[in-house]
């Protein structure tokens, strides 16, 4: 009974089922990763050797700044949204999200916004070409005619988000099954709960720096222009106010990810709990007070050269309680290594090293010889592939059985693995070398001396692209015909989903409310 | 036993070939110090901070590998049930903040030392546009735009017709901007199209290039050399074709090369003079225009004309080239706000003349019209 639903298309085109709007930001997102990976694809292949052999610096300024977009808005925030909606209504004892008609909107405004944002590569004059940091007045007086589209397509991102942060935020408060207090709470449901805070507050600035840019561009203000009274640099601040917290909301579902994974398969309690919470809430308060890092070389004054280094110092603090109550928690546990565990572990060692990248950044007086180098490419590629999108797939290999009652093949997930770690390391650990020795980021040719780095980035990333098409065979065939998944598939899982559904879990649960001690 | 110390000497002649190959590697894989005295500092506190984070790496990663270790299932199939530490906690949250203290200390000095531009000896203004760099030395009337000087050739490999790059690909320009060293010489940096930014790793300096507004930034090299650098703020198609070379040389070489370039720009005075006496002919022009017009205006409107749709307009037939002179004129000598830069100073008279005439003959625009360097003189005394 409780597993009947509709059919056919109209069954994902009106649905209101948290699991199905769940897997239809899962799917979209993963369809982006590889629309964005092709693009990350054109670039290592020109940058495979110097000159120019394959797009002109046109196209190659349009690729960097797509593969920017979409990466950010269409693969890893929908992917951290689609397991929201996919688990914390399980993880609290929750019939669906709080507002399923919003619901099925913030999904379906996506394909719409995407759509408009690529079909800019068949406009006049190509997509944007400006950067995904779009600074003014490269995106506003010289920015090509589609970059009103990509305004218009960021519109519509931003509505998304903001709905759906609001149905996080509104289920997480009142549709708690009893007995589950907030400090009772997943540490998932925990950092989407504060992630949503942040979307909330900044996204609406995102929507009021592309506004300002419209206007500039065809209703004669000046807010980015020197000429017309406006500031330049006034733009980094504001898209920075926005960039920097989106940064985190990038990150903190994947923290509540390992979270969830490292104990279970540690057989051990998540150590510091109520650390962990205060820690992901510290780590949201001061993004907002941090952002003009990204700025250094505008010619701000030293007292807020100063001010914003020290800031950004402190992150590290809370950060680092993070990674050592995730080393507690498997510290005299009893460990065993599945595939969800190795990408947690994975992600641990390779956030940690893209973290203290971050912190050589925040140094001001050096990071006027990192800044807008390779150096820089690769600390956000740590912290963002083995970072957040090692957190999403280590998810999907966790709660698959779960999701579908199939079980991949724990081979295939070990290879999966072992792949994208060699590959995501010969990718970018390199960059780290091009950038100190000097090769500035976006540009499409460079001298001899950074070729050596060039080329192992570009085989690390053919091989790291081949890996997560692999991945998807991998769980198209645990779908298709993976063996039965038990109730509790991992022997040291804890919450409500694993110890309250069957798996698959049905199409409807909790309808009448678990109870919880 | 002869054998073995010959062995031995063996492996360790190899050895130390290996270890200078590997440490040349490693001058490659990291941040140069440079030459300047805030260079070097900002190298030594890379390197303080690159150690630490090693340190710390080696601390946490190694308790990770242990557990991984000693603590897995096979070995250790009971888990411990502690799941708080309030001591630890606090262990934890206290070490790091006293490593963010010790780092802090230096980088606060040396940023207030970087960020001390006042007291200089001599100002250079730069001045970032697409896709160039122009320096104007405050104390002397010199001024000079600096263009990338490796030819196209050298980077479409899509003929693959296998030019070679030289050893200063893509780092080399026409003009190099020359201080004198031992000298604090001041560089205000600004831009005039969109944000670009001015960096020379050998000497730490990277400062934003930002229209309608001047930042300020400084070096004082002690040692003569030529220090090379890129634009690294993107700043469109050509973003990664703006170098930027600094020679250092020293003061009596510079007070040499002060008058060489006064010499130079007297000699462009006269040689401007005579192209205005002289008699210009449509052939004439035309010549000159092509050349001038593949060198300076084809990077965007193209060779044929043509342009780029959505980013840089076509020339042929188009509005401007084919209506009132005048607007042509005001167009090339002074720019436009729509994205066009301002030629009137990286032209001679004579070549703005011929580019002007070349854009209303050549492609079929077939005009028929001539402007002479008289005219373009007549224009900018009308400014």
């Amino acid at each position: 009974m409780s597993d009947h639903h509709p059919t056919g298309i109209t069954r994902w085109l009106y649905t209101t089922n948290h699991k199905d709007i769940g897997s239809m930001y899962l799917w979209f997102s993963f369809i982006m990763f590889l629309i964005g990976g092709a693009m990350a694809m054109v670039i290592r292949a020109e940058l495979y050797q110097p000159g120019l052999q394959f797009v002109q610096p046109e196209f190659f300024n349009q690729m960097t700044t797509m593969h920017g977009l979409i990466m950010v808005f269409g693969a890893v925030m929908p992917s951290m949204v689609g397991l929201a909606n996919w688990l914390i209504p399980m993880m609290i004892g929750a019939p669906d999200m709080a507002l399923p008609r919003m619901n099925n909107w913030s999904f379906w405004i996506l394909p719409f916004a995407f759509t408009l944002l690529l079909s800019s590569f068949l406009m006049e004059g190509g997509a944007p070409n400006f950067g995904w940091t779009f600074y003014a007045p490269l995106s506003t007086t010289y920015g090509p005619p589609s970059t009103d589209f990509f305004i218009l397509g960021v519109h519509m991102m931003g509505i998304s988000s903001i709905m759906g942060a609001i149905n996080v935020i509104v289920t997480v408060f009142n549709m708690r099954a009893p007995g589950m207090t907030l400090m009772k709470m997943p540490l998932f449901v925990w950092t989407w709960l504060i992630t949503a805070f942040l979307l909330i507050m900044v996204m609406p600035v995102l929507a009021g720096t592309v506004t300002m840019m419209l206007t500039d561009r065809h209703f004669g203000t000046s807010f980015f222009d020197a000429a017309g009274g406006g500031d330049p640099v006034m733009f980094q601040h504001i898209f920075w106010f926005f960039g920097h917290p989106e940064v985190y909301i990038m990150i903190l579902p994947a923290f509540g990810v390992v979270s969830e994974i490292i104990p279970a398969f540690s057989r051990k309690k998540l150590f510091g709990y109520s650390s962990m919470v205060y820690a992901t809430a510290s780590i949201a308060l001061l993004s907002f007070i941090v952002w003009a890092h990204h700025m250094f070389a505008v010619g701000m004054p030293v007292a807020g050269e100063l001010f914003f280094m020290i800031a950004t110092m402190l992150i590290a603090v809370p950060t680092g309680v993070k990674v050592f109550n995730w080393v507690a928690t498997m510290w005299q546990g009893s460990l065993t290594f599945e595939t969800p565990m190795l990408f947690s572990i994975a992600f641990v060692i390779l956030f940690t090293i893209g973290g203290f990248s971050g912190v050589m950044l925040a140094m001001a007086p050096v990071d006027f010889q990192y800044h807008d180098t390779y150096f820089v490419v690769a600390h956000f590629h740590y912290v963002l592939f083995p970072g957040a999108i090692f957190g999403t797939t280590a998810a999907v290999y966790y709660w698959l059985p779960k999701w579908t009652g199939k079980m991949y093949n724990e081979t295939s997930g070990k290879i999966h693995f072992w792949l994208s770690m060699i590959f995501v390391n010969l990718t970018f650990f390199p960059m780290h070398f091009s950038g100190l020795a000097g090769m500035p980021r976006r540009i499409p040719d460079y001298n001899m001396m950074f070729a050596d780095f060039n080329m192992w980035a570009s085989i690390g990333a053919f091989g790291l692209g081949l890996t997560q098409v692999y991945f998807l065979v991998t769980i198209i065939m645990a779908i298709r015909g993976g063996k039965k998944a038990d109730e509790k598939q991992w022997d040291g899982a804890t919450g409500l989903e694993w110890d309250a559904l069957p798996s698959p879990a049905p199409y409807h649960t909790f309808s009448t409310p678990p109870k919880v001690d | 036993m002869a054998i073995r110390r010959k062995l031995i000497a063996g492996i360790a002649s190899s050895l130390s070939i290996m270890l200078s190959g590997a440490v040349q590697a490693v001058a490659e894989m990291n941040m140069r110090p440079g030459v300047t005295e805030t260079s070097i500092e900002a190298y030594e506190l890379h390197m303080l901070v690159v150690w630490v984070m090693v340190a710390i790496s080696f601390v946490v990663f190694g308790a990770m590998f242990y557990s991984f270790i000693f603590h897995r299932k096979s070995k250790h199939p009971t888990p411990a049930t502690f799941s708080h530490s309030t001591k630890m906690e606090i262990i934890w949250t206290t070490i790091p903040v006293l490593i963010l203290i010790y780092l802090t200390i230096p980088a606060v000095s040396l940023l207030i030392k970087m960020e001390d531009a006042s007291d200089p000896e001599m100002s250079i203004q730069i001045t970032g546009s697409q896709w160039k760099w122009h320096y104007k030395y405050m104390d002397q009337d010199i001024e000079f735009f600096s263009n990338l000087a490796t030819p196209r050739e050298q980077f479409e490999d899509f003929n693959a017709d296998g030019q070679t790059k030289g050893e200063n690909y893509l780092l080399e320009v026409d003009n190099e901007m020359v201080i004198p060293i031992n000298t604090k010489v001041r560089f205000l940096v600004t831009a005039e199209d969109v944000i670009h930014s001015w960096w020379v790793p050998e000497i730490a300096v990277k400062k934003d290039a930002i229209p309608g507004f001047i930042n300020e930034t400084w070096t004082n090299i002690p040692t003569p050399g030529t220090y090379r650098g890129q634009c690294t703020e993107l700043c469109g198609k050509d973003h990664g074709f703006m170098p930027i070379v600094v020679k250092a040389v020293s003061k009596e070489n510079f007070a040499k090369w002060v008058a060489s370039k006064d010499a130079e720009r007297l000699a462009a005075e006269e040689a401007a003079a005579v192209a205005v006496a002289a008699s210009w002919d449509l052939d004439k022009l035309m010549a000159l225009g092509k050349t001038a017009y593949d060198a300076k205006c084809a990077m965007c409107h193209q060779v044929d004309g043509s342009g780029v749709a959505g980013a840089f307009p076509a020339l042929k037939g188009s509005v401007i080239a084919t209506g009132p002179v005048a607007a042509h004129m005001t167009m090339v000598v002074d720019g436009s706000t729509g994205g066009m830069q301002a030629f009137g100073k990286q032209l001679s008279d004579a070549e703005l003349a011929a580019v002007i005439t070349y854009e209303r003959n050549a492609w079929g625009n077939n005009t028929g019209d001539t402007v002479t360097p008289a005219d373009i003189q007549a224009f900018k005394a009308g400014n």
